[in-house]
């Protein structure tokens, strides 16, 4: 016992000791004091005000200013990529600038920008519409030019900005089908302009209906893209013109146009008049030209040197913005001058946190410092394990199930070791294992160039990579096992019999093929899997009654952590034993007829199932413990109830004494804890025979889980013997290469999908479940919740 | 077959229902309701949706705030979940999904054509217009005179075409004729809709007809208090009433002969369900009328979520958003306007 009291302290065995504190702050020191906070990262606000809605706070006007500039740093970072400059960083021009200046200068910069903006747009439009203009002489300018040469008599006629046009052949057929008298006085005029590819075909139809077919439409694409002066976005577009007649026709055509967004354009219909209209206008553009150019120049130099300092500003920016909320949860006293706040720190930090306190005093010039004082906590403290990028992985694991209570064995600690080890079994190839040591070696080398993916590689490439060293290890226990067995071993059935030094390393290949190698890979890793299993069970019952301990409950101990350990050794410790005396001793006993028979007949006969002596006093020793726990573990429910009501009932006489020490230490058992609440006894009795019942279920259900070590290891090895000999032997059989080139791409497919991958997935999923529910279920509560410390570090990792 | 949806309907529709009832237990709480209504400003009301569903889309505008910006955005985020089930959704629900927009396309185009009658610029018009309504040539409903050439210019490649088919006429249009197409094309609509359900089947049509039921009782009550002391006749008004309904056929007999509120009132006490909307609001009093029906309307589509396996929840989705979206409208109206006290007389809260 004592030895045990004198272990070395285990950082990450028990959660960080925390404290409760509280912090008046004077008001102008306050922000300040919160942004050290902030940058050291190691107290927990609590939420004074969760019944105010955030508009009721204190700064709510600082916060909404924050998201005002966050706001505009969006509407930066969203105008620089569409510009499409590439901003470097600049981290050497770090000015430090304060909230005030940051906001000045956001709205200066953004007003510039508002300004150019709008001026560069007024100048697109025209250049565009200028553009458009252009399209259309060019591509109308044709049509009208083909219509001319069949043009009979010049029988213009020139309205407004229309004009017309007369063509012998087409206004005969429209005539004929309008009127019965063909007028050849009658006009036809055309209207051109631009419009929208997407459009094009609803437009004509629209046309076409609106004059019941009495118009010809001609187009033709445009040829280059236009920006689309809404989105901003280039377009195809198409120009087109259409000949009509008649004055209603024309206003309900204008009007479609205009509902169709389509843009119309004079042209005029004399060669030489288009020729000089098309020159004025390239004209003009190429002048807009270089004014947009040099626009675009300007505003591109404005937003780098925005861009420049954009990362640092939108750090600041959310950085304030949490300083901000956190001082929201904190309450006013009742002078108005002072904020106070409470939250939970780790013990150890108080130091480091009254120094920043100190710093942040001296740096408001305040006269009155931060006092920071514990207090007097009923709740339980949040759970704080400090873990590295190694254990942080194991803790993530552990965290998934549910967070430690605060204090409670933490195991994390074995998974670390427990959990590549039994991936490693169940993975059971060291072939593979290399393989995946290199895949983890490079994910690991690679890190830091694959940024963002970062986080879920951190957490595969942790078990990975002591995984595969782990594998060898593990494969060394197959070997020193299978040196037994061989010591013991022939091929020949009969029994096994050393004729030869035990392979050195794995398994000996001389069982390959031969007619017993399944019963015999089979024999030995189930064995090997309840091995293992019945160590881990043990260790984690043992974890329980540290735990129990640690906690100052003897009640535990006495009555569930005793008949424990006693009802899983008699049974499976006894054949774990019993396996390991059989692989020394080389004995031909049958492990079943013993464990049957212990219960049938404690007192017979063994016969050749001896195994050593005394065997079957300790059986019968065994079988009393057996029985006297299971009974007993069931019935420990009734002496502990009442034992509990006993200690309850003197603890609310008690009560107005000394509550305030029973608060400090915390208990396990909820039915102690709550010692305020009246105590109901069929609930309790109820709950710890449910337990105990389930205890005794469990520990033959979760061995017989633990088979789930030899099912993988046996569905893997396989797999790979099947893909090794049907496959690739197979394709080696033939003489063509290319064949075998075939059967080679495939069995490399086979190997790497699904033996490496899935096979890795699957694995991780048992030993996953051999953690959570086998191991973790005899001790671990995991009721508590996360430390969530206040720090700047959290806000920078969110934003990557 | 009717009892046996549960068996195939996760095959094509089991996503997209638990994409809609995801979205509905996005939509804004009591809790949220309360804080809105404590707000001081439009900012409050932006800072407290923030933190809401429609966060995203309010987060870029800029400080100075309208009810319209607010509206318009939230509007957006209704539109974008609306084509995203769209886009998911396979035969007979995207059809069924496509029927919800055609209400929307009638009052724009009811919209549209009154705007020009106006002589307002149309594409102010469109702006106003309601996005799920929108369909390609929409602008050119600005170039028809009259029904005739509505129909026959753009409606016809619209699926409200078919709906037309009671309205062509040669006259030309004005006020009284544009709303009389749009109960009637309302009319022609719901029917459609409740035929296709009907053949949808199983609780679809079940829950479906009960819904469309209220919306046609409801229309039916709206037509007949809104033409008291109009020249349209009985028989027109009897007309605009759709075929199915609780109130039909016998209600509508009744409906069509009232003369004012209050005998619309006993002819509606008769029915059972209709009671308790009537009972809220006094004698002689109409005002109230809309915010009762809206209140049981949103109770009875809240109602639709409770079954599963149906398609009403995609209706009852859509319906209670824009209740929604009309309630944040209200409140932010009486905040812009410092009308705090009046909030509640619109708000209809959704639970």
């Amino acid at each position: 016992m004592k030895f045990f009291n004198d272990l070395p302290p285990m950082d990450h065995f028990r959660s960080e000791n925390m404290s409760l504190v509280q912090l008046i702050m004077p008001v102008e020191s306050a922000q300040h004091a919160v942004s050290y906070l902030g940058e050291l990262g190691l107290l927990q606000f609590k939420d004074l005000n969760g019944d105010k809605s955030p508009f009721q706070r204190t700064f709510v006007n600082q916060v909404k200013r924050c998201s005002e500039m966050s706001r505009k740093l969006r509407f930066f970072a969203d105008q620089i990529s569409k510009a499409g400059v590439t901003t470097y960083p600049n981290p050497d021009s770090e000015e430090v600038i304060d909230l005030e200046q940051l906001e000045i200068r956001l709205s200066e910069h953004e007003g510039e920008l508002l300004e150019m903006n709008r001026n560069s747009e007024k100048l697109q439009q025209t250049y565009n519409e200028l553009l458009e203009f252009k399209l259309v002489l060019l591509k109308a300018g044709r049509f009208l030019g083909s219509a001319q040469n069949h043009l009979v008599m010049a029988e213009t006629e020139l309205v407004e900005n229309t004009y017309s046009i007369k063509n012998e052949d087409r206004l005969s057929l429209l005539e004929q089908s309008m009127q019965p008298e063909p007028s050849k006085k009658a006009g036809l005029r055309f209207i051109s302009g631009i419009i929208c590819k997407s459009k094009e075909l609803i437009f004509e139809r629209m046309l076409f209906r609106a004059t019941r077919g009495n118009m010809f439409f001609n187009q033709a694409p445009a040829g280059e893209q236009v920006m689309d002066p809404v989105s901003g976005e280039m377009v195809h577009k198409t120009v087109f013109v259409v000949f009509f007649s008649g004055d209603q026709a024309r206003s309900k055509i204008l009007k479609i146009c205009q509902a169709f967004g389509a843009n119309c354009y004079p042209v005029p219909e004399e060669n030489n008049k288009q020729k000089q209209l098309t020159h004025e206008v390239s004209l003009r553009l190429s002048e807009l030209e270089a004014t947009l150019d040099a626009g675009t120049c300007h505003r591109n130099k404005a937003l780098a040197s925005i861009g420049s300092q954009l990362w640092n500003w939108t750090i600041m920016v959310k950085k304030e913005k949490s300083v901000y909320d956190t001082l929201n949860m904190l309450n006013f006293d009742v002078t108005k001058k002072c904020l106070v706040g409470e939250g939970w720190c780790p013990t150890f930090a108080k130091p480091q946190i009254k120094e920043a306190l100190h710093q942040a005093t001296i740096h408001s010039n305040s006269q009155v410092g931060i006092i920071f004082h514990d207090m007097d906590s009923s709740e339980s403290p949040p759970t704080y394990f400090r873990t590295n990028r190694f254990t942080n992985a194991f803790q993530e694991i552990v965290d998934a199930y549910g967070v430690a209570r605060f204090q409670e064995a933490n195991p994390a600690v074995y998974s670390v070791i427990t959990f590549p080890f039994l991936f490693a079994v169940m993975f059971g190839d060291w072939g593979h294992g290399l393989c995946l040591l290199f895949g983890s070696l490079v994910l690991i080398l690679r890190e830091k160039k694959l940024g963002s993916q970062v986080l879920l590689f951190n957490f595969l490439r942790m078990p990975l990579e002591i995984i595969d060293y782990r594998f060898v290890k593990s494969f060394r226990v197959k070997c020193h096992l299978s040196q037994h067995d061989a010591q013991l071993s022939d091929a020949q059935t009969a029994g096994l019999i050393k004729f030869r030094d035990p392979y050195p390393f794995g398994v000996d290949p001389k069982w390959r093929g031969s007619r017993s190698e399944l019963p015999f890979l089979n024999s030995l890793k189930m064995k090997m899997s309840i091995l293992l299993g019945v160590c881990q069970m043990n260790l984690g019952i043992i974890l329980s009654y540290f735990d129990a301990k640690f906690h100052g409950n003897p009640l535990d101990i006495q009555y569930q952590f005793i008949p424990q350990i006693i009802f899983l050794n008699s049974l499976f410790g006894y054949l774990a034993l019993l396996i390991v005396i059989k692989w020394c001793t080389g004995s031909q006993a049958d492990l079943y007829h013993v464990m049957i028979y212990m219960f049938l007949d404690p007192f017979g006969n063994l016969g050749e199932n001896q195994l050593f002596w005394g065997q079957k006093e300790l059986q019968v020793t065994h079988y009393v413990a057996i029985d006297s726990s299971c009974c007993g573990s069931s019935l420990d429910a009734l002496p502990k109830t009442i034992y509990i009501e006993e200690t309850t009932h003197r603890g609310r006489t008690y009560g107005f004494l000394g509550t305030s020490e029973m608060d400090l230490d915390h208990e396990p058992d909820s039915a102690r804890h709550q010692h305020q609440e009246d105590f109901n006894f069929s609930e309790v009795f109820v709950h710890q025979m449910i337990h105990s019942i389930e205890f005794v279920l469990g520990a033959v259900s979760n061995t017989a889980s633990y088979l789930r070590l030899w099912a993988l290891s046996l569905a893997h090895s396989e797999l790979s013997t099947v893909f090794y000999e049907k496959l690739l032997l197979l394709a080696w059989g033939y003489d063509s290469i290319i064949i075998r080139i075939a059967g080679l791409a495939v069995f490399a497919f086979a190997t790497a999908f699904i033996l490496l991958m899935m096979e890795t997935l699957s694995a991780f999923l048992h030993a996953l479940r051999l953690h959570w529910v086998e191991f973790m279920n005899k001790f671990y509560h995991g009721d508590g919740y996360k430390f969530k410390p206040f720090s700047f570090k959290a806000l920078a990792d969110e934003e990557d | 077959m009717y009892g046996f949806e549960a068996l195939t309907f996760n095959v094509h529709g089991g996503y997209l229902e638990a994409i809609v009832r995801g979205y509905r237990s996005g939509l804004l709480t009591a809790a949220d309701y309360n804080n809105l209504c404590q707000c001081e400003t439009l900012d409050d009301v932006k800072m407290h949706l923030s933190a809401t569903e429609y966060g995203p889309y309010l987060q870029n505008e800029p400080s100075p705030l309208h009810t319209t910006t607010i509206v318009e955005k939230c509007t957006l985020k209704l539109v974008d979940e609306y084509k995203h089930m769209l886009c998911q959704a396979t035969e007979p629900l995207s059809t069924f999904l496509e029927y919800i927009t055609y209400g929307y396309m009638i009052d724009n185009v009811v919209l549209i054509v009154t705007g020009t009658l106006h002589e307002r610029d149309v594409q102010e018009l469109l702006e106003k217009c309601h996005p799920l309504g929108m369909f390609d040539s929409i602008a050119t409903l600005a170039v028809a005179q009259n029904m005739r050439e509505l129909y026959r210019l753009v409606l016809v490649d619209t699926p409200l075409a078919p709906y037309f088919s009671e309205c062509i006429t040669s006259e030309d249009l004005d006020d009284m004729n544009i709303e009389i197409m749009r109960n009637t094309l309302y009319k022609a609509y719901l029917e459609d809709f409740y035929n296709f359900c009907q053949k949808l089947g199983g609780a679809t049509a079940e829950i479906m007809s009960d819904l469309l039921a209220f919306e046609a009782d409801r229309r039916a009550v709206n037509i007949t208090i809104n033409s008291i002391g109009t020249e349209l006749t009985r028989d027109d008004r009897r007309k605009l009433y759709s075929n199915f309904g609780l109130l039909y056929p016998y209600g509508h007999e009744e409906l069509a002969i009232c003369e004012d509120i209050d005998q619309v009132r006993g002819v509606m006490e008769k029915y059972p369900p209709y009671q308790s909307i009537f009972a809220k609001i006094s004698y002689g009093e109409s005002q109230m009328l809309d915010k009762a029906f809206y209140e049981e309307e949103v109770k009875r589509l809240c109602l639709a979520f409770e079954q599963q396996f149906h398609y009403a929840v995609f209706f009852a989705y859509m319906r209670l958003s824009e209740q929604e979206i009309r309630n944040l409208m209200w409140i932010s109206e009486c905040v812009a306007q410092n009308q705090k006290s009046r909030i509640h007389d619109s708000v209809v809260f959704i639970f």
